[in-house]
C-alpha cells in the first residue's frame, strides 16, 4: 500500500523514537522494525531515514556512537536521550488526540467506493 | 575513511558484489552534502539489505539492485541531507587536525610562528638601529622579512643546502648593493632617482628568488612556476583580508584607549607593527599552503569579474587619449601609469590561465582575453609614441629609462601572449603553448629588476 508522503513524514519521528525507546539500534534494524510493525505495508525510502536520524541527533533526541557490526564493519548506533523520551511522550499525546478525532470521523462517514478513491 | 573500514571477509564469489558496492560508494560520495561517514552508514544499511535478500533466495546482483532501489533516488536523499546539514555545502577549512596523532600540521604552525617572531625581532632591531634615518629601514625591510618566508619554504620543501646557499649569497649581494652604493639623497632625506629605483625593484628580485625556494629548487619546471604564480595571487588576497581584520582591531583598540587617555601610538609603531607585518605575511603564506587543495582559488574568480570591466576602462582610456591629444605635455607619470595598467592586464591574463583547464576547448572568455590584451596594447601604443617623442626632445633620465624598459618587457610578454592566444582561440595551437610562454617569461622580470637595482646606479651616476 502506498502511504502519502506527508503522513510518512509526520509519523516518522515518533516511530523512530518509539523504536529506540525499546533499546539502542542502528539504521537498517530500525527500518526492519518499521516494516515488521506495519506488516510490510509502510514502505519508507531507505535513504531518507539517515537525514532524519541526523536531525534527531542534532535536536538532542538521540545520541549516536560508532561501533562495529558482527562482521567487523563500522556501524553507527543510535540511543534515545531523556529529551527524546520527553518528545516521544509529547508526540504520543498529540497522536492520541488526532487518532481519537479520526476514529469518530470514520464512524460518521459511510464507507463507499467513491469516497475511498477520493482518499487514496 | 573508507580505507580504515574493515572489510567483511568475502569469498571470491562475492567479488562482483563488492565491486558494485564500491561503485555505488563512489557515486554517493560525489554528493557534497553526504560525508564519507554518512556513506559508511548507508553502506552498512545496503549490505544488511543485500544479506537479507540473498538469504531469502535472490542472486547477488538482483539483491544489490533491489537494495539500491529501496535506498531511493539519490538526488532526493542528498537534498534531504543538504537540508539537514546546510553547512556542508560550504567547504570548511580545517587548519589543524582535531584528531590526535597528526602532529605535522601543529609542528608546521610552530615553525611558521617561530619564523614570524624571528623576523619581527629582526625588523625591531632594524627599526632601532635606523633611528631617525628612515631610509635605512625602507631599504632593508624587505631583507628582514622575505628570507624568513623563504626559510619556511626551504624547511617545508627540504630545499638542498647548495640551492639555499646560492640564494642567500645572491640576497646578501643585493643587500650590500642597496646599502653600500653611494646613492645621492634628495633635499629632505628622501631617496634620489636611482636610489628610489633600487629600493622599489629589490622586492621583485627577492620575490622571484623566493620562487626558487617555493619550487623546492626545481625552478626550471613550468608547472612549479605556475604554482608560485597561484601562491602569489592567493597570498595577496589573504594578506589584504588579514590587513583588513588587523586594521579593524587596531582601530577599535586605538579608539577605546584614546577615550581613557592612553596613547596607543608609541606601542603601535614601536612594537606592534614590526611584529604584526612579518607575522601577517608568514601566517598568510601558511594559510595559502594549508588551503591549497581545499578551497577554490579566489584570484581566478576575480579575473573573471574584472576582465570585462578592464576592457571597458581601456576602451575609455583609448578614446580619451586620442581625443585629448597631442600628448606633448604629459610627464613620465603617464608612462608609469601605463606600466601599471599593463601589469594589471598581465595579472588578469596570468591568473585566468593559471586556473584554466588546459584540455577545455577555446571559449568566449578566451576571445574576451584577446580583446583585453589588444585594447591594452592599443592604449600603450598611443602613450608610448607620445613618450618617445618627448624623450627624444628632453633626453633620458633613470626614471624614464626604468619605466620605458619595464614597458618594453611587458610589451614583449603581452604581444607574444596575444599571438599565442589567437592561435589557441582559432584552434591552431594547444593551450600548453600559451601556458608555457607565461611561465617561461617570468624570470625576465627578475632579470630586468636586477639590472635596475645593480646597474642603474653606476650608469646614471647615482643621481
Amino acid at each position: 500500500m502506498h502511504i502519502d508522503k506527508d503522513l510518512v513524514a509526520a509519523s516518522a519521528t515518533p516511530l523512530v523514537l518509539g523504536i529506540l525507546a525499546d533499546g539502542e539500534s542502528y539504521g537498517y534494524a530500525i527500518l526492519k522494525r518499521v516494516n515488521d510493525l506495519s506488516g510490510g505495508r509502510m514502505e519508507w525510502t531507505d535513504g531518507m531515514l539517515y537525514p532524519l536520524l541526523h536531525r534527531l541527533e542534532r535536536l538532542g533526541y538521540v545520541q549516536a556512537t560508532w561501533g562495529t557490526s558482527d562482521v567487523g564493519r563500522r556501524r553507527k548506533h543510535y540511543a534515545i536521550t531523556p529529551a527524546g523520551r520527553e518528545t516521544l511522550a509529547e508526540r504520543r499525546r498529540q497522536w492520541a488526540v488526532v487518532s481519537d478525532a479520526l476514529k469518530q470521523v470514520w464512524q460518521d462517514v459511510q464507507p463507499g467506493p467513491v469516497v475511498a478513491e477520493g482518499w487514496a | 575513511m573508507s580505507e580504515q573500514t574493515p572489510r567483511a571477509p568475502q569469498g571470491a564469489e562475492h567479488a562482483v558484489l563488492e565491486e558494485q558496492i564500491d561503485q555505488w560508494r563512489g557515486y554517493v560520495q560525489r554528493r557534497r552534502a553526504i560525508t564519507p561517514a554518512d556513506v559508511d552508514e548507508m553502506e552498512d544499511h545496503l549490505r544488511g539489505q543485500v544479506a537479507d535478500l540473498t538469504a531469502s533466495g535472490l542472486e547477488d546482483d538482483e539483491a544489490f539492485l533491489v537494495a539500491v532501489k529501496r535506498m531511493g533516488n539519490l538526488d532526493e536523499v542528498s537534498r534531504e541531507f543538504a537540508r539537514e546539514h546546510s553547512g556542508r555545502l560550504w567547504k570548511q577549512l580545517v587548519l589543524v587536525p582535531e584528531e590526535a596523532g597528526e602532529n605535522g600540521r601543529w609542528r608546521e604552525l610552530g615553525v611558521v610562528l617561530a619564523l614570524a617572531v624571528a623576523s619581527g625581532i629582526w625588523v625591531k632591531i632594524l627599526l632601532d638601529a635606523a633611528g631617525t634615518d628612515e631610509l635605512v629601514l625602507v631599504r632593508n625591510a624587505v631583507f628582514a622579512v622575505l628570507p624568513f618566508l623563504a626559510g619556511y619554504f626551504a624547511w617545508k620543501r627540504r630545499v638542498p643546502w647548495g640551492v639555499s646557499a646560492v640564494l642567500l649569497a645572491a640576497t646578501a649581494a643585493l643587500a650590500l648593493v642597496v646599502n653600500l652604493y653611494p646613492f645621492v639623497e634628495g633635499p629632505h632625506g628622501d631617496p634620489g632617482m636611482t636610489g628610489f629605483l633600487a629600493i622599489s625593484h629589490t622586492p621583485v628580485v627577492l620575490w622571484l628568488l623566493l620562487g626558487v625556494v617555493y619550487a623546492g629548487g626545481a625552478w626550471r619546471s613550468g608547472p612549479r612556476r605556475m604554482d608560485f604564480v597561484r601562491f602569489t595571487g592567493e597570498l595577496i588576497i589573504y594578506l589584504a583580508l588579514i590587513a583588513l581584520g588587523g586594521g579593524l582591531l587596531i582601530g577599535l583598540t586605538f579608539g577605546t584607549l584614546s577615550l581613557v587617555g592612553v596613547d596607543f601610538e608609541p606601542f603601535l609603531g614601536e612594537w606592534l607593527l614590526p611584529f604584526a607585518m612579518p607575522g601577517a605575511l608568514l601566517v598568510g603564506a601558511w594559510l595559502v599552503e594549508a588551503k591549497k587543495n581545499v578551497v577554490e582559488n579566489i584570484a581566478p574568480v576575480l579575473t573573471r569579474v574584472f576582465t570585462p570591466l578592464t576592457i571597458v576602462m581601456l576602451v575609455a582610456l583609448f578614446v580619451a587619449l586620442l581625443v585629448n591629444g597631442p600628448l606633448t605635455a604629459v610627464d613620465r607619470e603617464l608612462l608609469i601609469l601605463m606600466d601599471a595598467i599593463l601589469v594589471l592586464v598581465l595579472f588578469l591574463l596570468l591568473y585566468s590561465i593559471s586556473a584554466r583547464d588546459p584540455l577545455a576547448p577555446a571559449g568566449i572568455f578566451d576571445w574576451l582575453q584577446l580583446v583585453l590584451v589588444g585594447a591594452a596594447l592599443a592604449v600603450d601604443a598611443v602613450a608610448l609614441t607620445a613618450m618617445l617623442t618627448r624623450i627624444a626632445e628632453f633626453g633620458f633620465t633613470a626614471n624614464k629609462v626604468a619605466a620605458l624598459g619595464l614597458n618594453l618587457v611587458l610589451l614583449v610578454h603581452l604581444v607574444w601572449a596575444a599571438w599565442l592566444n589567437l592561435g589557441f582561440a582559432r584552434g591552431r595551437r594547444p593551450f600548453a603553448d600559451v601556458e608555457r610562454w607565461q611561465t617561461q617569461y617570468l624570470p625576465v622580470y627578475g632579470l630586468w629588476a636586477a639590472i635596475v637595482v645593480v646597474a642603474f646606479g653606476p650608469i646614471f651616476a647615482f643621481a
